[in-house]
């Protein structure tokens, strides 16, 4: 840039003539009267040590695609990593929508001129309203950690309450969030399991549950994979407490799992990343915050809530916020914890895929999935020295592999598997003591037979006598 | 250059596709996409997968989501495509404080490649440093724009990022074994609402600085505010009304002497890049939006994302993980011993941090400065001509220059005409653009805030100069034209009575249709035929 002046592409007022001239307007030389505000201490005179920028498009591009190509994507190798974030099909209509012009630079318009966002904003409530079978859905929030979050302090404000309950199969990273968003005016208390079943331990949750709880936390699958099928019973003890039944669910599993509105859920979670939404190392969550259609329950979101209503025109739809008195931007800290930019274009492209699937697909995806990973499962624990699932409660998309049968680490074996150009599980070491040497492993509709025969191929280079001569040697 | 090109406003109208809700575009057996069948091997060793199923698990009725055919919901969602109008189409400067800037199309294009879309958070490090490097990079370019020395780029937003902030306040605190003594943020009216929102869900009592005479925030009403009890300021400079506080290095030192912590909000930062930093002015935190002044896209109110920026004795309290490089290979740093745990999760908004990174790569240092002094020019000459337009007012900071935006008032207009910003809101819809009204509270009355940014031609500046001032005009001349507007947009006035009552309101197609009783239904059958 030092060596010649140039307009950027980006900056069309760099003309020197129009800037000229709008400089003349203003009644002022040069820019930097405009900075007069600014003290001689607080200017920066330096020039910031930035990389020397490639302003040619063609330039830039070359760039980008040399450090990206140092990626290795889930399309060459084959992938069984999920834990919060798992590789679905995307349908290209999905894609065609979010990258529209008009709903990508959109932002906050008003429910006119932006009438089609507001519209593809309220059909995906609307669309995951009939998936949760519940009234009510939010705009998205940011991600799963986050509705979590907040559908603990909402059941906190809801009962007048400040502690909650949560299942100790709950991801670490997850709890991380929440207990960080509870501290200090909420309480968390964990809730043991059962160590063969992978289920709530319900005497240890009656030993905790007293009249301060205000909810318990549980997810369906768990975390681990594992289906939570006492929820009615979680539910009903909630209850019978007077506190909240708040489930997170995989929306990808309901086409053939209840909703967690079947079995007592006051408020249901979890993330849309699954509907229609690629990987993007992780960076592309959506939260979302189901409930009733109770005005108790209704005032309590943060969340924008984009209700549909009529126009001076008979007949016509409008759209707009409901109840927007109750959000920080109506009345700053009097607000219901805080609103602001979040995951809106997942939303929308979680409803074209709600769309495109219907309910036929739902549910066809979801037994696609059951299929795959049971057989997964099952061909894995024909090797011997592994144990898959780990848990005996039947699981959907992720479930838990024991390698303590092995003389490999986790770290070992997922080596190995590297090297044959296939991720391995999430090891879950670190996470649950309990679970050492065992990982988790996603299957989905993406994986065919033969990508699940290449991993108990390769698992099967792992087993004692070929693990002898594998590098790494002994489990450490 | 035609020194008298003239500024013709255009005879527009918007699509009106009177496009039902998708519910009723509903046609029993009508598939929008096909799954693959289940191998043979696969069903001949497991059956159906659902039997495994705890019997109570399985559901029973399926969604009621409509079934359609694929070329039908594409078209749907191209007519709401139509009806929404993203700064690519129109001259997006009416949303004052949100940097409605270009983003460029190369970064999209980027942003798709299968090595951006197609990777897993938990596959090995050493298989995704192409990511790491960009995240690291990232996060050592906001160091030099900011001066501080170390940024997580894991929270969500803004929001997110003052949460952050406000959790680090706490565990610092809570460190020095002040946290019950130091329970109190100072912020600023004319900071973002959630300064205060997010704070307080830390369980920090917010006091409000309000402006004084200038607009600027009054130095006397933070002096009486801060006290042993304060745990940090939250503040923006320029705040909305893009006056910059010359005397912000003092507001600091009153928070520093008083033993609180300094974090400022920079999610606009569009009009000082490489002008003025948060080191020079003593802030222990910032934060930047890269989906503001970064360029990254809004997506109609997100993926966003909130970089978020500290000194060097608070980077243990950051979220976990960090990137780093340890010369030769990126990898995440959870060494960490007073981190406040996750922000997220796994790392951040991964697409907004590429298109933050490929932005600032295509300008570099000079051309960041310069998109700084542009987006000054264009709001300062916007002031000159806005100043001029009959029924405006301009507050505070008279005869002084501006930033990046400036908070106008149409309170003369209003009292003149009855026609209020809200009414002028509507009517710009009719001109193909967009004008926002401001955050809550209106501290200014009848107030709107335009922020120009770098990236709109002089000639577009002029013609959405040009609709303000033929609404002002017609406000004085027939203003039921603006009081019934909008005309030409995708529908009309909207009814926003049953949008408060618990009777009425409608989140959902379900809801409305149980609410709204038979009648409705009886449309919807009829869109079906």
């Amino acid at each position: 840039m030092k060596k010649k002046t140039f307009v950027h592409p980006y900056i069309p007022n760099s003309v020197p003539e129009v800037k000229t001239r709008m400089l003349e307007e203003i009644g002022i030389q040069d820019i930097d009267e405009l900075y007069a505000d600014i003290p001689a201490n607080l200017r920066y005179n330096k020039e910031l040590n930035l990389p020397e920028p490639f302003i040619a498009e063609n330039d830039l591009k070359r760039h980008v695609e040399k450090i990206l190509a140092k990626n290795k994507t889930c399309i060459e190798n084959i992938s069984f990593l999920g834990g919060g974030c798992a590789r679905h099909y995307v349908p290209a209509i999905c894609d065609e929508i979010n990258h529209r012009s008009e709903f990508l630079t959109a932002y906050a318009g008003e429910p006119y001129e932006d009438h089609g966002r507001f519209q593809a904003l309220f059909e995906y409530q609307s669309l995951m309203a009939e998936l949760l079978d519940t009234d009510v859905v939010n705009v998205p929030t940011y991600d799963w950690c986050q509705a979590a979050s907040t559908s603990v302090r909402m059941a906190c404000r809801i009962t007048g309450r400040n502690e909650i309950l949560i299942a100790d199969t709950i991801s670490p990273d997850r709890l991380s969030a929440v207990s960080n968003y509870c501290r200090p005016l909420v309480s968390v208390k964990m809730v043991k399991h059962d160590p063969k079943s992978g289920l709530m331990d319900l005497s240890d949750l009656k030993n905790k549950l007293s009249s301060k709880i205000a909810g318990i936390y549980f997810e369906n699958p768990s975390y681990l994979g594992f289906i939570e099928h006492q929820g009615q019973a979680i539910s009903d003890l909630a209850h019978k407490n007077g506190a909240l039944s708040i489930v997170a669910a995989d929306p990808v599993s309901l086409g053939v799992i209840s909703p967690p509105s079947h079995y007592g859920a006051d408020i249901t979670c979890g993330d849309i990343q699954g509907l229609g939404v690629h990987l993007y190392y992780g960076g592309a969550l959506g939260g979302f915050i189901a409930t009733r259609d109770e005005e108790k329950f209704v005032m309590e979101y943060p969340s924008r809530l984009f209700g549909i209503t009529r126009t001076a025109v008979e007949g016509e739809y409008g759209f707009g916020d409901v109840a927007y008195n109750r959000t920080s931007f109506g009345v700053r800290e009097k607000g219901k914890e805080f609103v602001g930019t979040a995951a809106a274009l997942w939303g929308i492209t979680a409803g074209v895929y709600l769309a495109l699937m219907g309910p036929q697909g739902m549910k066809e995806l979801g037994q696609l999935i059951l299929q795959k990973s049971q057989y997964a499962a099952k061909r894995l624990s024909t090797l011997p020295g592994i144990k898959a699932p780990r848990f005996t409660t039947p699981f959907f998309k992720e479930f838990v592999v024991d390698f303590n049968g092995l003389p490999l680490s986790i770290k070992n074996i997922n080596s190995i598997l590297k090297r044959k150009s296939i991720f391995g599980g999430k090891d879950l070491s670190k996470e649950f003591p309990e679970l050492e040497n065992c990982a988790l492993y996603c299957v989905t509709e993406m994986h065919t037979k033969e990508d699940i025969d290449q991993l108990v191929d390769a698992l099967r280079t792992c087993l004692p006598t070929a693990a002898m001569t594998a590098k790494g040697g002994k489990r450490p | 250059m035609n020194a008298t090109k003239k500024i013709k406003l255009r005879n527009f109208h918007q699509a009106t596709w009177d496009e039902p809700i998708i519910f009723e575009l509903h046609t029993p057996g009508e598939r929008g996409i096909l799954l693959p069948e289940v191998e043979k091997e696969i069903a001949g060793a497991v059956g159906d997968g659902i039997s495994a199923l705890p019997e109570k698990m399985i559901r029973k009725k399926p969604p009621a989501l409509p079934e359609m055919s694929q070329m039908r919901i594409l078209k749907h969602f191209l007519h709401l495509s139509q009806q929404c109008l993203g700064a690519d189409l129109n001259v997006d400067i009416g949303q004052g404080t949100c940097t409605m800037k270009y983003n460029p199309k190369i970064n999209e294009v980027l942003a798709s490649l299968p090595q951006a879309t197609e990777i897993h958070p938990l596959q090995p490090e050493s298989t995704v440093q192409g990511a790491l490097e960009i995240i690291y990079k990232l996060d050592t370019f906001l160091r030099e724009i900011s001066g501080l020395d170390c940024f997580s780029l894991q929270p969500s937003s803004g929001s997110a990022a003052i949460f952050a902030m406000a959790s680090i306040v706490a565990a610092y605190h809570e460190n020095r074994g002040e946290d019950k003594k130091r329970n109190e943020v100072i912020t600023t009216i004319f900071s973002h609402p959630s300064d205060a929102a997010a704070a307080a869900v830390k369980g920090f009592k917010i006091i409000t600085v309000y402006q004084d005479e200038d607009g600027l925030p009054d130095i006397g009403a933070l002096k009486k505010a801060v006290s042993e009890r304060t745990a940090a300021l939250f503040i923006t400079n320029p705040e909305d009304t893009g006056i910059f506080n010359p005397r912000i290095a003092e507001f600091t030192r009153i928070i520093h002497d008083a033993g609180g912590l300094c974090c400022y909000d920079q999610a606009n930062a569009n009009g000082i890049l490489g002008i003025t930093r948060a080191r020079e002015a003593d802030f222990d935190m910032c934060f930047f939006n890269l989906h503001k002044t970064f360029s990254s896209p809004h997506g109609c109110g997100g993926p966003a994302s909130g970089a978020l920026g500290v000194t060097k004795k608070l980077i243990n309290y950051l979220p976990v993980p960090l990137v780093d490089f340890d010369g030769k290979k990126y990898f995440l740093n959870y060494n960490l011993p007073q981190t406040i745990g996750k922000a997220r999760g796994f790392y951040g908004v991964f697409p907004a941090i590429l298109k933050a990174y490929a932005w600032i790569m295509s300008l570099g240092a000079e051309g960041l400065k310069e998109v700084a002094r542009i987006a000054v020019l264009n709001n300062n000459y916007l002031l000159k001509k806005i100043r001029e337009i009959k029924g405006v007012h301009v507050p505070f900071a008279k005869g002084r220059h501006r930033i990046e935006q400036v908070r106008y008032s149409w309170e003369p207009l209003t009292r003149a005409t009855g026609v209020t910003t809200e009414d002028i809101t509507c009517r710009m819809a009719d001109f193909a653009f967009h004008l926002w009204s401001s955050h809550h509270p209106f501290i200014v009355p009848e107030p709107f805030t335009i922020e120009p940014t770098e990236s709109y031609s002089k000639d577009e500046l002029d013609e959405y100069l040009a609709a303000l001032k033929k609404i002002a005009e017609e406000a004085y001349g027939e203003p039921q034209k603006v009081k019934n507007a909008p005309w030409n947009s995708v529908v009309h006035k909207i009814d926003h009575s049953s949008l408060d009552d618990p009777q009425k309101w409608a989140i959902t197609w379900r809801a409305y249709l149980k609410k709204q009783g038979t009648e409705n239904r009886r449309r919807a059958k009829n869109f079906g035929r």
